[in-house]
């Protein structure tokens, strides 16, 4: 490809996404924007000065060596952290626009608009059905004909419908653990979230499993946000259209997954990507 | 801590094996060049036979790539290090066979005596050769700025081509056969040192991870 002429030449040339020639869009909406957020364990600083805007209906991946703080900031964004005594933080999370480190939110607000999946499935000793059923129930919906809707309605989207509808009766822990994986995304769905959080939530499942629910999650994306933390870097490849990378409590890097991947900025990105260190 | 050891021995191979095929091209075209200047029809066919090594060993690159991506998954810098590995070693494949084709205008010509001085060949041969050389060490050492300055040199490969055709126009009336088989030994020099251009280009991808415009 090396032509003679400079038409040629010009024709052929392709800038690269940095350098900004490439896409044009709808500007993207915010879901969850932090503004120089600092947290302490005690004396440990785990978050370091952490600015980023996280955006509607996209998979955000979160990456990082361990201890480097990314599930620290996942469960800040549900204010989970401070389940932890010894927590002390600053600076602002907003979600949608409020800030919920304020005193005067109410956690309960965002418990209902932000679920959250976990490491190791978790479902209830309960039936596939109960599990469920339990949050709308909770949120006050009595009716059978509704509760069966929000039922039959999380299980398809979750992807495990067919797997389990013959059975809804059934004890959920009876299920495999990626049934059981799928059905605590199918819990988190029933309460009609807007954004889903996830804790690793492939690293105990096995490798169909992990591509069910890496499936699901695209799918999923379309009607709410997704905030993943994963080891599992091909898997923030895969899946994400933003990756952060996290070490040792700051931000090193925060780009579309598709740079991060193939020419991330930062040396410390390039080394953990490619396995020189972590 | 270095901690994929056996990965980054691995491409180190995949490497040297890109380097290995650009010195057996080079190797094609010095001999079939010195085959055409001293009208050596023995060398001549000697290149020819050898091409196989090439043809091999590109083979032999290719199947080590895609072991590496289908094992490794590799991304960022490794990644574009085994594209630009796939790359490399096709342009420099097609290098060995314009060797080749060298080889084989030579003998067609034979041992008639030359209609004019192939001066302009051979100063296409050497530049062409010194590109080679350039645009082997430049991805040894991942070395953009020697890829720059391979860019350069084939803008004066071009206009000695486009002297040379000039020049062999003059002489149709004289022997056109000869004049035939000179004008398709200068494409086949020019069409050489554009392969070692893309070399260049894929070496400022590899580095940068980004195309480039060698004439921005």
């Amino acid at each position: 490809m090396a032509a003679t002429s400079e038409n040629e030449r010009k024709t052929l040339n392709i800038k690269s996404k940095r350098e900004g020639s490439g896409t044009v869009g709808a500007p993207k909406n915010i879901v969850y924007n932090t503004k120089d957020l600092n947290l302490w364990y005690g004396e440990g600083h785990a978050l370091k000065n952490i600015n980023l805007e996280i955006y509607e209906n996209e998979v955000t991946a979160i990456i990082g060596p361990s201890g480097c703080g990314k599930s620290t900031y996942i469960k800040t964004l549900n204010r989970m952290v401070e389940m932890v005594p010894t927590v002390r933080i600053s600076g602002e999370i907003l979600y949608r626009n409020r800030n919920i480190l304020d005193k005067n939110f109410k956690v309960e607000d965002l418990r209902t608009r932000v679920g959250m999946v976990f490491q190791k499935p978790n479902p209830f000793p309960k039936s596939i059905y109960e599990n469920i059923a339990y949050g709308p129930k909770i949120h006050g919906i009595r009716s059978k004909k509704v509760l069966d809707e929000i039922v039959e309605k999380s299980l398809r989207g979750a992807a495990i419908w067919d797997e389990v509808k013959d059975r809804l009766n059934q004890n959920a822990y009876g299920l495999s653990g990626g049934q059981q994986q799928r059905l605590c995304i199918a819990r988190c769905l029933a309460i009609e979230p807007d954004v889903i959080l996830m804790d690793e939530p492939t690293s105990a499942l096995d490798p169909i499993s992990t591509l069910k629910v890496e499936e699901l999650v695209q799918e999923l994306k379309n009607d709410f946000s997704i905030i993943i933390v994963t080891h599992n870097m091909q898997q923030a490849a895969r899946i994400s259209d933003k990756t952060a990378f996290f070490l040792n409590g700051e931000v090193v890097e925060y780009e579309d997954t598709d740079i991060i991947f193939s020419n991330p900025s930062d040396k410390r990105t390039e080394d953990y990507i490619t396995g020189r260190f972590g | 801590m270095v901690v994929r050891e056996r990965f980054e021995s691995e491409l180190k191979q995949l490497k040297d094996m890109v380097i290995e095929l650009g010195e057996l091209s080079k190797k094609s075209l010095e001999d079939s060049f010195s085959a055409l200047e001293n009208q050596d029809l023995e060398k001549a066919l000697e290149v020819i036979e050898d091409d196989n090594k090439a043809d091999l060993l590109e083979n032999e690159i290719n199947e080590q790539a895609i072991l590496l991506i289908a094992k490794q998954q590799p991304v960022a810098i490794d990644l574009r290090r085994i594209i630009s590995a796939i790359k490399i070693s096709s342009d420099i494949e097609r290098m060995a066979d314009f060797g080749v084709n060298v080889a084989k205008s030579t003998i067609r010509i034979g041992t008639q005596p030359f209609i004019t001085p192939i001066t302009h060949l051979k100063e296409m041969q050497i530049i062409t050769l010194e590109m080679i050389d350039l645009s082997l060490k430049a991805f040894e050492t991942e070395d953009v700025l020697l890829a720059r300055k391979i860019a350069e040199m084939d803008d004066k490969v071009d206009d000695l081509y486009g002297e040379s055709i000039r020049d062999l126009l003059q002489l149709t009336s004289t022997n056109l056969q000869q004049v035939t088989q000179l004008s398709f030994i200068a494409r086949y020099l020019e069409r050489t040192a554009d392969h070692a251009t893309n070399i260049a280009e894929s070496i400022y991808y590899l580095v940068r991870g980004r195309q480039l415009d060698l004439n921005e």
